[in-house]
């Protein structure tokens, strides 16, 4: 069938608004590539000079460097507090009947609609009045908090899609519930719990909004520590940082993208 | 041999979790209902002066312009998202499809300060759109988009973007492709057949993207509070004003518990309209 000239001109502006719309998500992450080169304190467009310096002051930056350290031990441990929590939830909830069963789902999930500065501020106002230290164990609290949700969704697809008769089979030949848990359960389950303690590192290394209520200088994250520096400093050192930034995650994303295909995890295959 | 092997210990810490986000609840709750003294951070006696100060016109603003804030970018997310969506899961080669799943996916990996702060390199007075323009010709003097309404709510669009093409898309994928065949062998054109058939059984997927690009925006932070610097004042910039500036943490739990309410009444309006649709659907 030959394609009529109507259908040339759709075709062809579908292609122009899908590029356009592709450059408005990817301008700013080039713009702020080129504007990390900027030699000068001053932004200019284009760059009058060009220097790699704020790469070198973006290293050299103390609370950068802490920053990082306590994003890094804050994700790890809240995301793996979070998927045992998550994982063991999502487990009873596809699997047994059990009192409140409801209401304490409700409760779980809620943190998906209540705002982050509303989390953050209800557990720093509750850890005050329970007269607890600013440690970085309540910022950890804060952060399990927030991603325990999207652990629990991650978990519970693959318990929803799981093959029950591997679990019968093992029962039948004598497995107890324990030894079946470990040999058949958690293997099996095993694509699903590394996507979701993945994603809560994720968000919860990216989290900002609550953890700037609860953290003090020294357990500050380093979003918050990115988010004090543009407040003080208007040079392109954070222009720098974000290119740093992107490259980590843009990797990740890939790899993950490899390994699970991206249209399978999100449900838009 | 118990029926429901590892119950108590699975749920265990999920309840403990559970426990723990009750408390923080009830205890903004309680916060919102106790005067403040100021210079001090234990709050006072039982009040409900709170509740009476919110009807302040700069609380009002705020409300407004969050409200606002929420209409424009949810409207224009979808505008953006749906073409978006629409080409990704239609793409014919698989390498275009996961080229623009993962273009669209990476700003939500990038946190909230990286995107800002590229945005505020954009916008700016001398920043790159209105340098560029200016050596254009295209205008004489920078165009105001920091500190405006305009410029934050292009920034919340990219913000929110991503999540609204993920929910676009999954809509859009488990659409049968089977009835747009028969509307094009029935004899109707491309954009008779979208307009009839593809968008009308995406509805429900578009008002679940609505409410959910609704709740990002009412919660987003850095955006309005970087880009807005202090001429957009949102809920959630006014908060943290209340609560870090003037540790007035009394008006800012109850300025919190007000909009943490209308958030749940919007979206609890967004819910009836999906079952609405689902059963005119099921006719």
């Amino acid at each position: 069938m030959r394609k009529s000239v109507l259908d040339h001109l759709l075709d062809w502006s579908g292609r122009i608004v899908l590029i356009s719309i592709l450059g408005f998500v990817l301008l700013p992450f080039v713009v702020v590539a080129i504007a990390s080169l900027n030699d000068g304190a001053i932004l200019s467009f284009p760059p009058k000079s060009w220097s790699l310096r704020w790469y070198a002051n973006a290293f050299e930056y103390r609370d950068f460097g802490a920053g990082l350290v306590n994003s890094l031990r804050i994700a790890a441990v809240g995301a793996t507090i979070a998927l045992i929590a998550g994982a063991g939830f999502a487990y009873v909830f596809n699997r047994y009947d059990f009192m409140f069963k409801g209401l304490l789902n409700t409760v779980l999930m809620s943190p998906l609609i209540i705002p982050n500065f509303t989390i953050g501020l209800g557990l720093l106002i509750l850890s005050t009045a329970a007269s607890l230290p600013r440690s970085i164990w309540l910022v950890i609290a804060v952060h399990v908090v927030i991603v325990l949700p999207f652990v629990v969704r991650s978990v519970y697809v693959s318990l929803k899609n799981f093959e029950r008769r591997y679990e019968q089979a093992a029962e039948s030949l004598g497995g107890t519930p324990l030894h079946v848990l470990l040999t058949i359960t958690l293997p099996l389950l095993l694509p699903g719990l590394i996507s979701g303690a993945l994603f809560a590192a994720i968000l919860s290394f990216n989290e900002f909004t609550a953890s700037l209520y609860v953290v003090n200088q020294r357990t500050q994250t380093l979003p918050v520590a990115m988010y004090n520096y543009v407040r003080e400093y208007a040079d392109p050192t954070l222009a720098a940082l974000s290119v740093i930034y992107v490259a980590p995650v843009a990797a990740m994303l890939l790899l993950v993208h490899k390994f699970f295909r991206l249209e399978k995890v999100l449900n838009v295959d | 041999m118990s029926k429901r092997p590892f119950l108590g210990w699975f749920a265990s810490p999920s309840i403990l979790i559970a426990f723990g986000i009750a408390a923080s609840f009830l205890a903004i709750v309680q916060f919102s209902l106790r005067a403040h003294i100021p210079g001090a951070l234990d709050p006072g006696g039982f009040t409900l002066d709170n509740f009476t100060t919110l009807w302040k016109t700069v609380y009002g603003k705020a409300f407004v312009t969050t409200v606002l804030l929420c209409w424009w970018t949810a409207l224009f997310t979808l505008l953006i998202g749906y073409p978006l969506a629409y080409a990704m899961v239609r793409a014919k080669s698989a390498r275009l499809r996961s080229a623009i799943l993962l273009i669209s996916l990476t700003p939500l990996f990038l946190g909230e300060i990286v995107r800002t702060y590229s945005w505020m390199i954009v916008l700016g007075n001398r920043g790159f759109l209105n340098a560029t323009l200016m050596q254009l010709g295209v205008i004489d003097r920078p165009l105001d988009l920091m500190f405006t309404m305009t410029g934050v709510v292009i920034a919340l669009v990219h913000f929110t973007l991503p999540i609204v093409v993920v929910m676009l898309a999954a809509a859009l994928s488990h659409i049968d492709r089977n009835l747009e065949r028969a509307a094009t062998s029935l004899g109707a054109g491309r954009i008779r057949c979208f307009l009839t058939v593809t968008l009308p059984l995406s509805i429900p997927g578009i008002v679940t993207a609505t409410s959910t690009a609704f709740a990002w925006t009412f919660s987003a932070f850095a955006t309005p509070q970087m880009i807005g610097g202090g001429k957009v004042q949102t809920i959630s910039t006014l908060v943290y004003q209340v609560g870090f500036a003037s540790f007035n943490f009394p008006l800012a739990a109850s300025l919190s518990l007000v909009g943490l309410l209308f958030t749940i009444a919007v979206l609890a309006l967004f819910n009836t309209g999906i079952h609405r649709l689902e059963r005119i659907g099921a006719h």
